[in-house]
């Protein structure tokens, strides 16, 4: 018996020298130089693998970091200026700020506003009913509620709403990698710099219809009235096929264009309530809640707004 | 516009077959043999088969409802199908807490870990079984006796033990075959052994129905049969007196049940014509090699388990014919 | 034994319901919406505006490309407005909207119903004038015949076939044309034959059909350069690459066009568009439509005017049943769910069918059982399964290696799903992003 147990451990460490020996011989013969910074940066980095940054993940980020030797190009949405920071100090060079981003859904068509014409009954996927056809309701530019967004979030960061049908984004969560952006058929999702306090003002709406045409489909489409590009100070709003758009970068979040916009299409988000001044009286009605999407108190007013 | 109509990609017309539809009719096609096995043991396979069933169902909603916590789908009779098969791979005196367990390696191990239904790599019925006879190896291989049950049950062996058992104490096989039952009483199941394997005339009465359903094609069945038949005819020529004729490998054990059910479960089989027959091969091929040379007397459960894990690979190389192929080799040659 | 295709194939029900009604024509409709993009390809570009008067059979449309078509006026009267409206597609299309005034039709066109089989032209001019009349694949893929007619440098046809499948269920619009046209089908056929250069012509019917074959027989058997060919009925058997496997034997290997195995397809509907055009100075500018589903009161085929919207169609044929929960432009299997009455009729549209609401909803989506029948019902021999999960999965490589781009959306696997699973659904869309790949790749 004890014989066996000897042979045993005599043949398993004997393949073991032997496997040692050739492994090093391997590893010498294959080996390829690597700098060493690259582990650092990677080391650096949030190890998402998200891609957010436009390489396949957090690695080969690290790689092209290394390589070009300038950061110009080269950001990390998910870290931030932290970790950019980071990895400037490990390579030497200046880190170049960006202002931190967040995704903002644009699109307002919930179920009151816009109500659907049809029943998809498809792959719930939005790609498959984009390439369909123009989607459930009478708008071809909306949201079609399917969540491929959702779907392609590494974060957990937006997700349906399901009395909306609309997806929400969670600020706290969202790292503005994009993922959600690419996958969006209707191009909604769009990542727009993070105000103080994550405050935002946004045109809610992609829809290019002529003003009457938008309107029949959805109440709070943009007509492209221009009214909030006049009433803007900052040349922050431009108005192109039928859509006003918001440039977030000028935007100084005065909240002008808000109440003049007469289809609410324009959100205001995590602001202090208005003060209800004299002035402002003319504009209460038709006012956005500070809520993401609005209560059905004022959609109704809003319908009888604009049926009057 | 009053009325909303439904949009959705083509087609919009469907062949009505689902999920349900097929394991019902498999286990359908299972009741011959089930008739059968009360015929040959009485109430105890009706007590096994509804034990095995009860406990695969009740597995699989208790790990749905409150570990996966998802919308229990117990009604889509393939746990049912699962029970069915275990209970026809024990004997009829197997106690009933083994069966138990047995289930639950089956569903809790085999089936949902991966996934639930359609992502289990091995028939959980079969890691049941084989669980269960490596397990409590004595009370898996004590087949009661013909038309004996409960406390009276004499226990008996399987031909294939016989069979075992002699070639190992050097006898040759036709001494052997004077203590066996005839091709006859093999055909009908006039034999011992686990539930649900003794009869071929009612397993071929399924199995033809499962064919002519469409359930199954006739790929996996016929190239488990024939290869095991080619393979045990070549041992048999070589030496008549140390291995036994093809028509006995072919009509003992469980190699028709498995052929016929536990090869073609849907979920552990490769997915085109070519590879199924390559799969079927394997299993026959193994089922004969366990048979003559392993430890166990019978090897249909290990050769299906051991082909179930090489399915990922045959779906992987081995690719149905595609439209067009031939015309692109002879181009090039 | 029946000739059909080798591989895969399903057998839906065929509720030919509209198979005994003799075709009717339609009573004018009062505006029409003519979109400029009927066809695969370049839309055409209008060339009239607001305001001109139009008669019926005067060119609109022009086409502006290779791989185009005209369209012509299928009225007369006034042209209201150029904009886009509703269409197949599901998105809004450019197209010309026209206020039907009368029925005056353009002097060229020989309207006398007398058959005219005397063929006097050379394939040049045979070839200018189906180009002239704008007509594309009336089957429903709506490719420019004159395109399909020229074949490639190099390239050479030996034998035309004649598509008189119709192997989607419902759809009777072709078997009718059989049974009622069978001399201008012949010549029309013969028509094509001298454009191609060719002195073989088949034309393959499945044999669920039996008394357009006997008719077809008959009068071909004065042409003993023309066969008929019965076929097993199986689906996709209309699809131009099975056609030519089922009555060939040859097969077009992936990624070919059929011009590669010698074989040009052109579909009934097609062939007596030819014969018009050609004979008699006719454009496209009406075809025959099935209008038919279970719960509809007169399942009927109705030769009506491209443009008109649909919701006539459905009017004529005994009003939308109360029960419709879907209407679909084509037949069951390929057709295109349509979301109002308003879409109209174009030159791919060869039925309109209405599901009952009962019929309308997918089943349950179950998990993949791996049962394999999509994968030995696919007549291409494809993996549908594994190709819907690359493409959900958006692992494209994976998707091209297993021959996505053989696909021909026939959806005999989603048809035959057990699970009710949307395969095509995703197979579709990665078709269209590989393809998307491997375009921006050759540039």
């Amino acid at each position: 018996m004890s014989t066996i147990i000897i042979y045993t451990i005599l043949t398993l460490s004997i393949i073991g020298v032997l496997s040692a020996i050739i492994l090093y011989f391997v590893a010498q013969k294959f080996k390829v130089y690597e700098d060493p910074r690259i582990d650092l940066v990677e080391a650096a980095l949030p190890g998402a693998n998200c891609g957010g940054c436009g390489y396949a993940g957090c690695r080969a980020f690290a790689d092209a970091c290394v390589g070009k030797g300038e950061l110009a190009d080269l950001f990390c949405p998910v870290g931030g200026n932290d970790t950019m920071s980071g990895v400037a100090d490990i390579l030497g060079i200046e880190a170049i700020k960006k202002d931190p981003r967040t995704a903002v859904v644009r699109c307002n068509g919930t179920c009151e506003h816009r109500p659907k014409t049809n029943i998809f009954d498809g792959a719930m996927s939005c790609a498959v009913a984009a390439s369909l056809y123009s989607g459930d309701t009478g708008c071809q530019y909306g949201c079609l509620g399917c969540g491929d967004c959702v779907t392609s979030c590494d974060f957990d960061a937006i997700h349906m709403n399901p009395e909306t049908g609309l997806p929400e984004v969670d600020d706290d969560k969202c790292v503005a990698c994009g993922a959600c952006v690419k996958a969006c058929p209707k191009t909604l999702i769009e990542l727009r710099k993070k105000g103080p306090k994550d405050r935002k003002i946004f045109v809610s709406c992609r829809n290019m219809d002529k003003g009457a045409v938008a309107r029949k489909s959805c109440s709070v489409a943009c007509i492209g009235c221009n009214k909030c590009e006049k009433e803007c100070k900052y040349d922050a709003i431009t108005i192109a096929n039928n859509l006003a758009y918001i440039d977030s970068d000028k935007c100084k979040l005065c909240r002008k264009c808000v109440p003049v916009c007469p289809t609410n299409a324009i959100i205001e988000l995590n602001f202090p309530p208005r003060k209800i001044t004299v002035s402002d009286e003319a504009t209460v009605e038709t006012a956005k809640p500070i809520v993401k999407a609005p209560d059905q108190t004022t959609a109704e007013a809003k319908a009888e707004s604009s049926e009057n | 516009m009053s009325k909303l109509f439904t949009i959705s990609p083509s087609p919009h017309i469907h062949s009505g077959d689902s999920v349900n539809k097929i394991m019902y009719s498999v286990i359908l096609a299972l009741a011959p043999a089930f008739i059968w096995s009360i015929v040959m043991f009485g109430l105890d396979s009706v007590r096994v088969t509804l034990l095995a069933v009860a406990a695969c169902m009740a597995f699989e909603f208790l790990i749905q409802k409150f570990i996966l916590q998802v919308k229990p789908q117990i009604t889509d009779g393939s746990a049912a199908l699962t029970g069915v098969l275990l209970a026809f791979n024990v004997p009829a005196s197997v106690p009933s807490w083994m069966l138990i367990v047995g289930s639950l390696v089956a569903i809790g191990i085999a089936k949902m870990p991966y996934g639930g239904l359609g992502n289990n790599p091995f028939n959980p019925a079969l890691v049941g079984r084989v669980f269960m006879l490596i397990s409590f190896p004595v009370q898996m291989t004590s087949w009661p006796a013909i038309g004996t049950s409960g406390v009276d049950a004499v226990t008996t062996a399987t031909p294939l033990a016989i069979l075992k058992e002699g070639v190992k104490n050097g006898q040759p096989v036709f001494e052997i075959f004077k203590n066996l039952p005839t091709n006859l009483d093999l055909f009908l199941g006039n034999i011992s052994g686990s539930l649900g394997e003794i009869s071929v005339a009612a397993l071929l009465i399924g199995g033809l129905f499962m064919l002519i359903r469409k359930i199954i094609t006739w790929h996996i069945p016929v190239s488990v049969l024939i290869s095991a038949a080619i393979f045990s005819g070549i041992f048999w020529m070589i030496d008549p007196a140390r291995y036994a004729d093809p028509i006995f490998h072919l009509m003992t054990g469980g190699l028709v049940l498995g052929a016929f059910f536990m090869a073609t479960d849907m979920v552990t089989s490769p997915m085109n014509p070519k590879a199924q027959i390559v799969f079927g091969v394997g299993i026959g091929v193994l089922t004969i090699l366990i048979r003559v040379w392993g430890a166990y007397p019978e090897g249909v459960s290990f050769a299906i388990l051991i082909m179930n894990a090489l399915v990922p690979l045959l779906n992987r190389f081995i690719k149905p014919k595609r439209f067009g192929e031939v015309k692109i080799q002879s181009n090039k040659g | 034994m029946l000739k059909s295709f080798k591989i895969g194939g399903v057998h839906p029900a065929e509720n030919k319901l509209s198979a005994q009604k003799a075709i009717e024509v339609l009573p004018l409709p009062k505006s029409v919406f003519i979109p400029v993009g009927q066809h695969i390809g370049a839309p055409a570009e209008a060339i009239v505006q607001k305001g001109d008067q139009v008669k019926v059979g005067q060119l609109i449309a022009k086409s502006s490309g290779f791989v185009s078509a005209n369209i012509h006026s299928s009225v007369s009267g006034t042209v209201k407005k150029v904009e886009t409206g509703p269409d197949t597609s599901g998105y809004p299309k450019k197209g010309i909207y026209i206020d039907v005034e009368g029925d005056i039709w353009d002097e060229k066109i020989d309207s006398s119903p007398e058959l005219n089989s005397e063929i006097t032209l050379d394939a040049i001019a045979i070839l200018a004038k189906i180009q002239d009349a704008g007509i594309v694949g009336l089957g429903g893929a709506t490719f420019p015949t004159h395109v399909k007619l020229v074949p490639p440098k190099g390239m050479k046809a030996d034998v035309l076939l004649i598509n008189g499948v119709e192997c989607e269920p419902y759809l009777t619009s072709d078997h009718r044309m059989m049974l009622e046209h069978t001399e201008e089908l012949i010549v029309g056929v013969q028509l094509l034959m001298k454009a191609l250069n060719v002195t073989k012509a088949a034309i393959g019917i499945e044999n669920n059909k039996p008394d357009a074959i006997s008719k077809i027989i008959k009068i071909a058997y004065a042409h003993s350069n023309i066969s008929v060919v019965p076929l097993k009925v199986k689906y996709p058997q209309g699809g131009e690459k099975q056609l030519i496997k089922a009555v060939t034997g040859r097969e077009i290997s992936s990624g070919a066009l059929p011009i590669s195995v010698g074989a040009v397809v052109t579909n009934i509907a097609t062939t007596f568009a030819v014969y018009e055009a050609v004979q008699k100075n006719k454009p496209l500018f009406e075809r025959v439509v099935t209008v038919t589903g279970k719960s509809l009161k007169n399942p009927s085929n109705f030769k009506t005017r491209i443009g008109t919207s649909i919701g006539e169609l459905i009017e004529a044929a005994g009003g939308l049943p109360e029960n419709c929960g879907k209407i679909i432009n084509g037949g069951p299997m390929m057709g295109k769910a349509v979301t109002n009455t308003e879409i109209p009729v174009t030159k791919g549209t060869s039925g309109i069918l209405m599901m009952p609401e009962t019929e309308a909803k997918r089943g349950e989506i179950m998990p993949c059982i791996r049962c394999s029948r999509c994968v030995s019902v696919c007549p291409m021999g494809l993996e549908p399964f594994l190709l819907m999960t690359v493409s959900e999965k958006q692992i494209w490589e994976r998707a091209e290696s297993e021959r996505i781009m053989d696909c021909i959306e026939c959806g005999s696997c989603s048809y035959t799903c057990p699970a009710n699973r949307p395969l095509l659904d995703y197979i579709r869309l990665g078709k269209g992003k590989v393809g998307t790949i491997m375009r921006n790749r050759k540039q």
